[in-house]
């Protein structure tokens, strides 16, 4: 019959797209789960949930990006969420003295982000040290800095400018600001690693390190790049930060920066470098935060809630190693033929 | 002989001159500053109470140390103290006698850990990833199992073994766990066959492979053990505090990972030792305890460790590049052809 | 009190910097002092004073000859408003009963990393503990050994184990903390009437398991026979995972009229979820908050009324309670009564079973008085 036979033919074909592209395969988990958690609970969709969660999930697409790249360059920024804190609490903390007007402490805090990344970024190639021991220091340091900065106090609310929290969800054409800030990123990052030279480098440098460098590339320049542009997103992160929870504290983000190499690895950025692209760790931010959401809407018992969303992290990471394994399995197979 | 095994009996003792004697200067240093700062630092009591505080990240440190050496890692090790805890405290409430929970416990840990293993080597996966996945899994079933409820009535032996001292002395109990382990550790990674193949899988897998060193199930075994400890370390910290509640452990991986590569560990694999992990221990509970001791307050103590962590690995790098430059200098234009692989070999 | 904060502070710095150059001789020493140019800008009055050893080791002379003691304040957590503000309150009456205190503790609310700090008290030798515990059990032997050492231990807060303190002052009894919180959710569902839900902190809290349970039995009786209970959901104490949880409610109970959030974190968050939801008027929250945190959304109608006892009273009372411990002026029994000259207008406060005091009830906030109190609470 040739029903029968076409079917897994067709099966394999519709699983062989998705497994090579990550970011088919995270839009169609996506729409899945979308229609399947709207089922149970029908407010799952509606436009303020929606609003809300994807201006939070925006926030951690940006620091994923930056993540993304350092991955993608065979390192990790383990201090992204340090990072996001410092920056959170400095900026919340210069409008209640009010030294600055807004845009300027928005600049300060993204500034001080990039610097944040471009230490890590100096120690890391000046001192040749592996990335993980300096961003694990540097975790501390930062966070140090946060509580020595904060000295036992919060920013709250009332300390902001008026109205200042309602930016988070504020829309243009239905579209939160947030949401449209990530997506700018998404394209101006994904044109860099796309179209330029540097971006190119930046997948040499971790798919082969020393093939890189007989090309004549400066492969410590391109990390030192890379830590750069983490920690500036991990300043643009933090600001919105400040801007979407109202009241900043001195352990804001703490803890975070699983969430968001979660979100990366989810993505289809390979921890061994070299692959992986941002639209990917994008789509892995909001494919998580839509996950915690449903969870929550669909009312499933508190205490189950996270073994959940450790189950849900391990067969999307494992579903995708099997589906490209079976892929380069098919491909050996016609090679073969 | 294979190129690995060549080094991995030279390297560890060429390299455990240099970092550990480092790491000896470093706690004399502390040690000396600790009696400047503090007249109750050198009484017995506060050296009971500066080890018990780091006994359960010190027995975790041990496998980390191996797994870290085959270029793996195990991020889940906290979750498990947690699932452990809870494990332990709802078999007792059941009505199980404590002697024979503890290996039910312990078996769980290997179960997790082995589920661990399973991922990293048969479905390929990173371990930083798979493991990442079981830290949420892991505390998850912690959720699952105890809730809300914080189990805080244990028998009277129970919360001796992990807060007492033996008779009168200054030593804890749970010291006596960990120096067994370490000497077992000690022994079996830098004397027998066992730990040249870990050190050999952390070199090159492919070249490990080739000499017949049972890759997949060496790391899956390592991944094994690393459950069963963090196992063990759940119930000794439910033993100390006398609790075991959901939240036992968190944040407790970093201090573990910390440990280890403070102690000289590559991060990148194949180099390590396990005396230095062991001074690493005492180098970082006498630094938290003299910080204390001097009124410190905690924000200053998370910098000092994270500085601490970043010198650790910069000035041993230094030294190593000035070396190479000052062997340079020494050698003029023409190294003699043997020395740079000899020299290549104890770096 | 700024200037002897940063000459503390400074003295902070310099300890780290001789223990790290003493941890490696080409460690830069100047590297932590460089931190101090952000940090001198910074408001460090509330950082936590440090303790210079020889100022406790002298300790046990100096509580005998006066009507203070030399006591450490361990919070769950450091570097919180709220247990700054305690703290203040017990520098007060440290100053008024010439004493001394000093404030120590972790830097995360966590059991395993506040028992050294007890630890290193009893070390040290002062004449009492102050403390509020992260968990009740955990860090009770630490505090067993603290007392066979002789020191007082007065728990605050949060009550560890009975048995490992002398006395516990509550900040306001359990079952008046469920009675205000279900009072106030009646009043802020119409006509005491429709779905309510409580953001409670971690799971294994033990404050807000009493209270919300003491909420429960309240609400057995017929006033509030109107209120649907939709249950309770666990924010951890995290902004992001109350923020997280409290949209959710609002998904899932369409018509939920209050959230109930007996935490400082949860309550801020409930509210900032209503705004942004756009639901100010239609959902409202309450519970425990701080009047500066709360301030904004109490006059912007997503929190019309919330509680709090007076947090400086707390830390003045447990100073109190600990001197007059050390003193011999009161044992901790119950049934024995103290006055303290400046709280409870002069009026005697009785120990009660398991040695426990009761500060006072608490006040409750809306937006007649919050100004009011935003200026004199300090937080």
């Amino acid at each position: 019959m040739p029903k029968t036979q076409g079917q897994p033919g067709m099966l394999g074909r519709v699983t062989g797209a998705l497994g090579r592209s990550r970011e088919l395969t995270l839009v169609a988990l996506i729409v899945l789960m979308c229609a399947i958690v709207s089922l149970g609970a029908p407010q799952f969709l509606s436009i303020s949930n929606l609003d809300q969660v994807t201006a939070m999930a925006a926030i951690f697409a940006i620091a994923g990006i930056g993540e993304a790249m350092v991955v993608m360059t065979k390192n990790i920024d383990l201090s992204v969420e340090s990072t996001i804190g410092l920056v959170a609490f400095l900026v919340g903390v210069t409008l209640r003295q009010g030294d600055l007007p807004v845009p300027a402490a928005w600049l300060l805090g993204i500034g001080v982000g990039l610097l944040l990344g471009m230490v890590n970024g100096a120690v890391i190639t000046v001192f040749r040290i592996p990335s993980i021991v300096v961003t694990l220091g540097t975790l501390s340091i930062f966070r140090g800095l946060v509580f020595i900065i904060a000295g036992g106090k919060e920013v709250n609310l009332s300390d902001l400018p008026a109205g200042y929290a309602n930016l988070a969800t504020d829309t243009v054409l239905g579209v939160p600001v947030f949401v449209i800030v990530a997506v700018v990123i998404v394209a101006i990052v994904g044109l860099l690693l796309w179209k330029t030279r540097f971006g190119r480098q930046v997948y040499a440098v971790g798919s082969n390190a020393e093939a890189a460098a007989i090309l004549g590339i400066r492969s410590r320049l391109v990390t030192f790049a890379v830590f750069s542009i983490a920690g500036l997103l991990g300043g643009i992160a933090g600001v919105m930060w400040g801007i979407y929870f109202g009241t900043i504290y001195a352990t804001s983000a703490s803890g975070v920066v699983l969430q968001i190499v979660a979100a990366v690895v989810v993505g289809g950025v390979s921890i061994a470098g070299g692959t992986g692209t941002v639209v990917g760790a994008a789509l892995g931010a909001l494919f998580l935060a839509l996950i915690n959401n449903a969870l929550l809407v669909l009312q499933l018992p508190q205490e189950l809630l996270q073994a959940i969303y450790g189950a849900v992290i391990l067969v999307a990471v494992s579903a995708d190693a099997l589906l490209s394994r079976r892929n380069k399995g098919q491909a050996a197979q016609e090679a073969a033929r | 002989m294979t190129a690995p095994a060549v080094r991995s009996r030279r390297l560890p003792l060429a390299s455990l001159a240099r970092w550990e004697t480092l790491l000896v200067i470093l706690l004399v240093g502390l040690l000396v500053a600790g009696t400047q700062l503090s007249r109750f630092f050198l009484s017995a009591n506060n050296f009971a109470n500066l080890t018990s505080s780091v006994m359960e990240v010190a027995i975790m440190a041990l496998p980390m140390t191996l797994i870290i050496i085959t270029g793996d890692i195990d991020l889940s090790v906290e979750s498990m103290v947690g699932l452990a805890g809870a494990v332990l405290g709802t078999l007792m409430l059941a009505g199980l006698p404590l002697p024979l929970a503890i290996p039910i416990v312990l078996i769980v840990g290997g179960l997790g850990g082995w589920l661990n293993g399973l991922l990293v080597t048969r479905a390929g996966l990173p371990a930083l990833v798979v493991t990442l996945g079981t830290l949420a899994l892991f505390r998850g079933l912690a959720n699952v199992i105890l809730g809300p409820t914080v189990i805080s009535v244990w028998p009277d032996w129970f919360t001796e073994f992990g807060f007492g001292t033996i008779a009168k002395s200054p030593i804890p109990y749970t010291l006596v766990v960990f120096a067994v382990l370490a000497a077992v550790f000690w022994l079996v990674t830098h004397g027998t066959w066992l730990g040249r193949q870990v050190v050999a899988i952390g070199k090159s897998k492919d070249a490990a492979r080739y000499s017949g060193v049972p890759v997949a199930s060496l790391r899956n075994w390592l991944f094994i053990l690393s459950g069963v400890v963090a196992a063990l370390a759940g119930i000794i910290l439910a033993a100390r505090f006398s609790s075991a509640r959901n939240d036992n452990g968190t944040g407790m991986t970093l201090t573990v990972v910390t440990v280890v590569l403070l102690g000289g560990v590559d991060i990148n694999g194949g180099k390590g030792s396990i005396p230095g992990v062991v001074l690493a221990v005492f180098v970082l509970a006498v630094l938290q305890n003299v910080l204390r001791l001097a009124g410190v307050s905690s924000e200053f103590q998370g910098i000092a460790v994270g500085l601490l962590l970043v010198f650790s690995v910069i000035v041993p790098q230094l030294a190593r590049q000035a070396k190479a430059a000052l062997d340079r200098a020494r050698r003029g234009r023409r190294p003699p052809a043997g020395s740079m692989a000899a020299g290549e070999i104890n770096v | 009190m700024t200037g002897t904060s940063v000459r503390r502070f400074v003295a902070g710095l310099a300890t780290t910097a001789i223990v790290l150059s003493a941890c490696s001789s080409s460690t830069p020493s100047s590297a932590p002092a460089s931190q101090a140019a952000p940090a001198s800008q910074a408001p460090v009055a509330s950082v936590p004073a440090s303790v210079p050893a020889s100022q406790a080791a002298s300790a046990p002379a100096s509580q005998a000859a006066s009507g203070g003691v030399t006591a450490v304040v361990i919070p769950k957590q450091i570097n919180n408003p709220y247990f700054d503000v305690a703290f203040k309150g017990a520098q007060k009456a440290a100053a008024d009963l010439g004493g001394t205190v000093t404030q120590v503790g972790p830097s995360a609310a966590d059991a395993t990393q506040q028992v050294p700090f007890i630890q290193t008290a009893t070390t040290q030798g002062v004449g009492a503990i102050i403390i509020s515990a992260d968990d009740a059990t955990a860090v009770a032997p630490a505090l067993k050994a603290a007392m066979q050492a002789g020191i007082k231990v007065v728990g605050y807060d949060s009550s560890p184990a009975v048995g490992a303190y002398n006395v516990f002052v509550n900040q306001a009894d359990t079952a008046g903390i469920g009675k205000g919180l279900a009072n106030m959710a009646c009043d802020l569902a119409p006509s005491c009437t429709g779905e309510i839900a409580v953001l409670s902190a971690a799971q294994s809290a033990t404050n807000q398991n009493a209270w919300i349970a003491a909420m429960q039995t309240t609400m057995k009786d017929a006033k509030y026979s109107k209120l649907v209970w939709d249950g309770v959901v666990y924010g951890n104490d995290d902004p992001q995972v109350s923020t997280q949880q409290a949209q959710a409610l609002l998904q899932a109970h369409p018509n939920l009229k209050v959230i109930v959030a007996p935490t400082t974190v949860g309550i801020v968050a409930a509210a900032q979820v209503v705004r942004a939801a756009k639901k100010t008027g239609s959902v409202f929250v309450t519970g425990l908050g701080t009047p500066k945190g709360m301030v904004d959304y109490v006059k912007g109608g997503e929190s019309p009324e919330f509680a709090l006892w007076n947090v400086t009273d707390l830390g003045y009372l447990a100073y109190a309670v600990a001197a007059q411990l050390a003193a011999g002026t009161i044992k901790g029994t119950e049934g024995e009564t103290f006055t303290v000259p400046s709280l409870n207008n002069g009026q005697p406060y009785t120990i009660g079973k398991d040695s426990v005091v009761v500060l006072g009830p608490p006040f409750v906030f809306n937006k007649d008085n919050i100004d009011q109190y935003v200026a004199s609470f300090g937080f």
